[in-house]
C-alpha cells in the first residue's frame, strides 16, 4: 500500500534525513520525493510504499510521525495516498 | 501522479478549514424484531443493534487514521420506532426509548435516530402512543433522536398531527428546562422526509431500505468560504457558482471514498452519500458566512435567499458528479445554533424568522435549531410547523422544524446547548393568532404537484 507523508513546518538541518531514517526504521521504501523551501517555510511530500504486514499500523505511523514532528519543529501527517487520488482526480 | 499542490490543498482543508466527514450513520432495520411481548421486542432490537453496529466505531476510527480525514460522528438509524411498537399489545413505547439508548452508550455512537412516526396521511397503530411519549423520550435519554413525518408532495399535509405536535414541542422542552430546554433539539418535524438521511436529529431508516446500509454525511462550508475567498469581488455570479461546484465536488469525493471504505470494512452495503454543507459554531465552518463571502453584509440583508439559492445548487451540482448514489438531504444546511455567522446575524437582529422561512423555500432543510419565547402558545408552534410544511409539500422538497421554545427565560436571555448544538438568543415570532385555522385539524389536500401520473 502506499502513503503520502507531507512534513510542513520550519526550515532546519536534517528534517530530510530525520524522516527518512524513520521511514527505514519502520521498513517503509520512499519511492518519491520533493522537496521546496519557500522564505522560512520547509514543504516536503514523500511517496512511500510497505507491506501493511511487515510495517505498523497507520495509526501507530501516525502516532510516531506525530512525536518526531514535534520533535523536529514541523507538522507531519502521514495519510494514505487514495484520499488524494479520489479527491484531486476523475 | 499526485501534484504537489493538490496534496498541500487537500492538508490545508483539514488542517485549517474544516474538512471532515460530518457522520458515518449505519442504518439498520428492525421490521424482524416485531414482537406482541414488547419486552422481548425491546431485547431482539437491543440484539441487532449491538450485533450489525458492533465493529462501526472502531472501523470509522481506522478509516480517520489511515485517510488522516477526521469524522466527527458515528450514528445509527433505526426503522421509525412507531412501526415496531404498532404489534405490541403494551403501548407503553418508552421502554424502545430506553433501549435505543442503552444499545447507543454500549456502542458508544453520539447519537440514534428513529423514535420517529410517519403520520403524513393518518395516525396506524402505534403512531399516537409514540409522539405522545416523545417529551418523556427525549428527557430520559441521552442519544436518543425523534421525527416526525407530518406532510408530503403526495399526501398532503396531515394537520391533526400538525395540531399534536404544538403542544408536543412545548412539553419536550418544558421536561428539559433544566437543561436548556435540549428535549426540543433532539425532535425534528418533517414535511417529506427523505428515508435515508444520515444527519441528526432527523434520521431514521426508512421502511424500503435494505436490512443494513452506511449512509455518509459531508461537510465543509469552511472549505467552501476558503475557496470563495480565493475570487476577486469583481468576479461574476457564474464564476462564484463554478467554484464552488469544484469545492463541492472534492468535498463529495472525500465522503465517497470513506463511505466505500466503510461499507467495504463492514461489509455493509454502500447506501447514499448526503451533498451537505452542514456547519458547527467553530469559527470559519459557517454556511452564513460563505453567503457573506459572495458579497452580503450579513447574512439576513436583501439578497441572501437569492445567494442561498446559488449555493444550494452549486454543492448539489458539484457533488453529484463525485458520488455513485446521492442522497438524504443533500444541500445547505442553516440552522440558527449551530453556525457562528448565523448566531452573529440573530444577535444583531439581521435575521429574523419571516426571512428564515424564505430561505427555506430554495435550501435544505428547515427552519432549524431557532429559538423561540418560552411562552409562545401551542397552536403558533403547530402553524409554523405548517407553514414550513406548506413550503416542502408544494415545492417537492424537504423541510423540517426544529424549534427550542427557551421555557421560563426572558426574552433577551439565550440558550447555550454546547458542542455542536451551539447557542442562539431568543428569536421573536410574529404577532396574531392562528388558533382557529389550527384547531380545525383535518387535512390540508395533496397539491396538484403530486398528479405526475
Amino acid at each position: 500500500m502506499k502513503a503520502v507523508i507531507t512534513v510542513l513546518g520550519k526550515d532546519n538541518v536534517g528534517i530530510m534525513a530525520k524522516v527518512a531514517n524513520a521511514c527505514a526504521e519502520r521498513n517503509l521504501n520512499i519511492l518519491e520525493v520533493t522537496q521546496s523551501v519557500l522564505q522560512d517555510l520547509f514543504a516536503m511530500i514523500m511517496l512511500v510504499e510497505f507491506e501493511k504486514d511487515k510495517a505498523p499500523s497507520f495509526e501507530e505511523l501516525g502516532r510516531d510521525f506525530d512525536a518526531l514532528g514535534e520533535k523536529i519543529g514541523t507538522k507531519i501527517h502521514i495519510m494514505h495516498e487514495d484520499i488524494f487520488n479520489s479527491m484531486h482526480k476523475i | 501522479m499526485l501534484e504537489t499542490k493538490d496534496i498541500l490543498e487537500t492538508i490545508n482543508m483539514i488542517d485549517n478549514e474544516h474538512l471532515d466527514v460530518r457522520t458515518v450513520t449505519m442504518g439498520i432495520s428492525l421490521l424482524d424484531c416485531i414482537d406482541s411481548d414488547i419486552d422481548k421486542a425491546c431485547d431482539k432490537v437491543y440484539d441487532k443493534i449491538c450485533r450489525y453496529a458492533h465493529d462501526l466505531v472502531p472501523t470509522a476510527e481506522g478509516i480517520e487514521k489511515e485517510y488522516g480525514i477526521p469524522i466527527i460522528n458515528k450514528r445509527i438509524a433505526v426503522t421509525p420506532i412507531a412501526m415496531i411498537g404498532a404489534a405490541c399489545q403494551n403501548k407503553n413505547l418508552i421502554k424502545f426509548a430506553h433501549t435505543l439508548d442503552r444499545a447507543a452508550d454500549t456502542l458508544g455512537v453520539n447519537f440514534i435516530g428513529g423514535y420517529s412516526a410517519l403520520v403524513q396521511k393518518g395516525f396506524a397503530a402505534g403512531d399516537y402512543a409514540l409522539i405522545e411519549s416523545i417529551p418523556q423520550a427525549l428527557a430520559e435519554t441521552n442519544h436518543v433522536c425523534s421525527s416526525v413525518n407530518i406532510g408530503s408532495t403526495k399526501a398532503g399535509i396531515n394537520m391533526d398531527a400538525v395540531k399534536m405536535m404544538g403542544p408536543i414541542v412545548l412539553k419536550a422542552a418544558e421536561l428539559t428546562k433544566d437543561n436548556n430546554c435540549a428535549g426540543a433539539s433532539k425532535l425534528v418535524i418533517f414535511c417529506n422526509a427523505p428515508e435515508d438521511n444520515p444527519f441528526m436529529a432527523g434520521a431514521f431508516h426508512g421502511v424500503g431500505e435494505a436490512d443494513c446500509v452506511i449512509n455518509v454525511g459531508v461537510s465543509g462550508p469552511g472549505v467552501v468560504r476558503a475557496a470563495l475567498s480565493k475570487l476577486d469581488n469583481k468576479a461574476d455570479l457564474t464564476a462564484v457558482a463554478d467554484m464552488v461546484k469544484k469545492t463541492a465536488f472534492k468535498i463529495t469525493r472525500m465522503g465517497q471514498l470513506v463511505a466505500q471504505e466503510a461499507s467495504k470494512r463492514l461489509c455493509v452495503p454502500f447506501g447514499i452519500v448526503d451533498l451537505s454543507l452542514a456547519p458547527t459554531p467553530a469559527v470559519g465552518d459557517s454556511v452564513a458566512h460563505i453567503l457573506e463571502e459572495m458579497g452580503l453584509e450579513i447574512c439576513g440583508c436583501h439578497g441572501t435567499t437569492a445567494a442561498l439559492a446559488l449555493l444550494n445548487d452549486a454543492v448539489k451540482k458539484g457533488g453529484v458528479m463525485a458520488s455513485s448514489h446521492v442522497g438524504g438531504l443533500s444541500g445547505a444546511f442553516i440552522p440558527v445554533s449551530e453556525d457562528a455567522g448565523m448566531i452573529a446575524a440573530a444577535e444583531q437582529g439581521a435575521i429574523d424568522i419571516t426571512k428564515l422561512e424564505a430561505m427555506t423555500a430554495v435550501c435544505s432543510v428547515g427552519l432549524d435549531m431557532i429559538v423561540v419565547p418560552g411562552d409562545t402558545p401551542a397552536e403558533v408552534i403547530s402553524a409554523i410547523i405548517a407553514d414550513e410544511a406548506a413550503i416542502g409539500m408544494v415545492n417537492t422538497k424537504t423541510t423540517a422544524v426544529r424549534l427550542i421554545p427557551a421555557i421560563g427565560r426572558k426574552d433577551d436571555e439565550c440558550l447555550d446547548f454546547g458542542g455542536l448544538f451551539g447557542y442562539s438568543p431568543i428569536m421573536p415570532l410574529r404577532k396574531g393568532s392562528p388558533e382557529i385555522f389550527i384547531n380545525r385539524g383535518g387535512r390540508i389536500p395533496a397539491p396538484l404537484q403530486a398528479l405526475k401520473n
